[in-house]
């Protein structure tokens, strides 16, 4: 059984429409995923571990793959096949890597994308980045329990063609389909409500792990635009962890290490790090060549005068992109902080000076890229939140729909939905060989057409003669921004089409739509009634059709006595139908059912027989 | 004639609200669309409108339209978690058969 969500107000998604979508920040040292539930962003976290997955992938030589928190711990052990920060070699030829990346992996020129060296076979960034998107999409299908009809991925704004293609390769890799790449500091905007603020200009500091990101963002009419970005992409938190690293092996000891011990002093360094945002002092247990582990003190003081050049590093690109966009710093209205790497306190210190003012630290910095990519992912999803919709205009006052057989209403559009929307719904036929289908189109609650007010009628002519219930009739409703509306119907294998545009609310006063709401409320009960008897009366109908269509090829598969059954169950069935008690008519219907059961399996058999008869086992089609 | 909620969807609906920062309670009702007739309809609510009937359930409101009444009379809302998933469940005793998800019924 599905569970649902709660809505915003007139929110509702039908039935099998809830369509879920995700935001993803894959980001150099730790990627995210998000999803709007119950109206809500929210991370998602994995099956016993944290919301956050650590970028990193370990290759091993039995051809399994490890993703996440595993492949980070076994790094020191086994640093040539454990890719850390991939998404700096994102797009890149040999050439244009950094030289840590370099010394770090056994990197292949090929020509085009560098490949890596694994005891798996070469890898390139593309695949690797893959594998964490793969980890990322089955963790949202756990959580959702449905298929993501897509995601939205975030990348720095810097990214160029070439890393903005193999981002979407992986992806698609990975089985996702992207809905669309989302800048980084729009997604922060997006996240802290901007995009439903003032209009104004807005600048995002995202210090990541490995890159270093500052954005200037104009907001106007709902949409932002990018005035100016700077960074420094070879600058990060990882940097903060390497300077401390280097710092404490000095004091340590500052003989050379090998390649897993300068690692484990690395990940050490990064513990100390993250436990200085919130302890004054921190006693660091530092790997040493000969023997084992040496205990050291780290205060906050000595890592923050260790990395005041790096913060001063960062300030620099913030001061071009200013110069660039021609700004004035009190012209900043807000200042929304991004990536781990700004929990630190002396970074949070050094941006509110610069700028006078306190930035946006509320959402947890590490996790604000995802939730803002989730909520665009949402929206172009098609679950729309009112507000998020800078179109806006209105809302329809009464339902739409359309007339079913036995002159129910189906509606397509319901009351109060905000307009432009546009939705469809499949329709079949009702009668073997049906060519045409009549579209009546309706406005207002009851559930009979006759309560209803008619907008207009047209034909879809032209469907090729098939079995009822074959043929597949999209009929769309769109109301546009001028609360005009089209109707279109088209068979889906043939593409005939037809279509209508009317101006639904044109002549109804608000007293007369308000006389029809009153009236779909008052005849709640009565309504309900009708719509049980009719739907019964029409599956009726269907059933005894099929039944005379069956007898009509068929009869001479039957018993005498056996016909005599089902003709008797078919003529009390049709006295019942023109009666007004809908469960009678039930009895009626599954009574039917029962005496033809046998009917069913005999023309299904003959039906196998001839399909089969004189063919040869091997020829068939299966 | 009641709409009720159990403990656990009170408790979360009352996270929900809190997270969202508005809203006066829930909205509970029907929609005449899906496989099998009917779709429950499960909305935070921010106003109650004139015709609604509001039922108090644990501490919450419950606001139903009086079209949609009939169809749940005697609901009790429940949240369950089923794996890494978790969310709403409509108990509904008006219930004649639902098609396999659960997400449309007929009464």
């Amino acid at each position: 059984m599905a569970l649902l969500q709660l809505s915003e107000p007139g929110e509702t998604p039908d039935p099998h429409q809830q369509r879920f979508a995700v935001g993803i920040d894959l980001g150099t040292t730790n990627s995210l995923v998000a999803t709007v539930r119950h109206s809500i962003p929210e991370c998602l976290a994995g099956d016993g571990c944290g919301v956050i997955l650590p970028s990193v992938v370990r290759y091993q030589r039995d051809g399994k793959t490890i993703v996440g928190q595993e492949a980070l711990a076994a790094q020191a052990a086994d640093p040539r096949n454990t890719i850390a920060s991939v998404k700096r070699l994102m797009g890149r030829g040999l050439a244009d890597t950094d030289a840590g990346m370099r010394a770090r992996y056994d990197l292949v020129d090929t020509g085009g994308m560098v490949r890596i060296n694994t005891v798996a076979g070469p890898r390139t960034p593309v695949e690797v980045s893959s594998e964490i998107l793969r980890v990322l999409r089955e963790r949202a299908e756990a959580t959702l329990g449905d298929e993501l009809v897509g995601a939205v991925i975030t990348v720095p704004a810097y990214f160029d063609d070439a890393q903005r293609q193999a981002t979407k390769d992986a992806a698609r890799v990975a089985g996702l389909n992207v809905l669309r790449l989302l800048n980084e500091p729009t997604a922060a905007a997006i996240a802290y409500g901007l995009d439903e603020a003032a209009e104004g200009i807005y600048a995002v500091y995202d210090l990541g792990g490995g890159t270093f990101d500052f954005s200037i963002l104009r907001l106007s009419r709902g949409v932002f635009e990018v005035m100016a970005t700077s960074g420094d992409s070879s600058l990060g938190g990882d940097d903060f962890d390497e300077a401390l690293a280097d710092w404490m092996h000095r004091q340590a000891s500052g003989v050379d290490l090998d390649c897993s011990k300068s690692r484990a002093l690395l990940v050490e360094a990064r513990r100390v790090k993250e436990a200085l945002t919130t302890h004054p002092e921190v006693i660091a247990r530092v790997p040493v060549a000969a023997d084992g582990l040496r205990e050291l003190k780290v205060g906050l003081a000595d890592f923050q005068q260790l990395t005041r050049e790096l913060v001063e590093r960062t300030l620099l690109p913030v001061r071009k992109a200013l110069r660039d966009a021609a700004l004035k710093v009190d012209e900043i209205q807000a200042v929304v902080m991004v990536g781990g790497a700004t929990r630190m306190p002396h970074v949070r210190t050094a941006v509110a000076q610069l700028f006078g003012r306190e930035p946006f630290t509320e959402i947890d910095p590490e996790k604000v890229v995802a939730i803002g990519a989730a909520i665009q992912a949402n929206v172009l999803a098609g679950n729309r939140r009112p507000g998020e919709d800078w179109l806006l205009l209105d809302v329809i006052p009464l339902s739409l729909g359309l007339e079913m057989m036995g002159g129910l209403t189906e509606k397509i559009i319901p009351r109060n939905s905000t307009i432009p929307v546009a939705k469809a719904q499949e329709f079949t036929t009702y009668k073997d060989g049906q060519t045409a289908m009549a579209i009546h189109v309706l406005q207002g609650e009851r559930e009979l057409v006759q309560d209803c007010r008619s907008l207009a009628r047209f034909e879809l002519r032209g469907i090729p003669p098939m079995p009822a219930g074959g043929a597949r009739i999209r009929v769309t409703f769109q109301v546009d921004a001028d609360g005009l509306l089209s109707v279109s119907a088209r068979e889906q294998t043939t593409g005939v089409e037809s279509n209508v545009t009317v101006k639904p609310s044109y002549g109804l006063s608000d007293d007369e739509i308000a006389g029809m709401l009153k009236s779909g409320f008052e005849h709640a009960s009565e309504d309900m009634q009708a719509r049980a008897l009719r739907e019964q009366q029409v599956e009726a109908e269907r059933l005894l059709e099929a039944t005379r269509q069956a007898l009509n090829e068929d009869a001479a598969l039957l018993e005498a006595d056996e016909l005599l059954l089902v003709e008797s169950a078919m003529s009390r069935l049709q006295q019942l139908a023109t009666g007004t008690d809908h469960l009678a008519i039930k009895t009626g219907i599954d009574a039917l059912s029962a005496q033809t059961g046998e009917l069913a399996a005999r023309r299904m058999d003959k039906a196998i027989r001839q399909a089969l008869t004189g063919s040869r086992v091997d020829n068939l089609p299966i | 004639m009641a709409v009720t909620l159990s403990e656990a969807a009170a408790r979360h609906i009352t996270k929900f609200l809190a997270k969202r920062g508005k809203g006066i309670g829930v909205r509970l009702g029907v929609k005449t669309t899906g496989c099998s007739g009917m779709a429950y309809k499960l909305e935070y609510a921010d106003e109650s409108e004139t015709d609604d009937l509001v039922f108090e359930s644990q501490g919450l409101k419950v606001m139903v339209d009086p079209k949609s009444l009939p169809y749940i009379d005697g609901t009790e809302l429940d949240f369950v978690r089923e794996g890494l998933n978790e969310g709403f469940k409509f108990n509904n005793p008006n219930v004649k058969n639902e098609c396999g998800c659960g997400e449309s019924f007929n009464v």
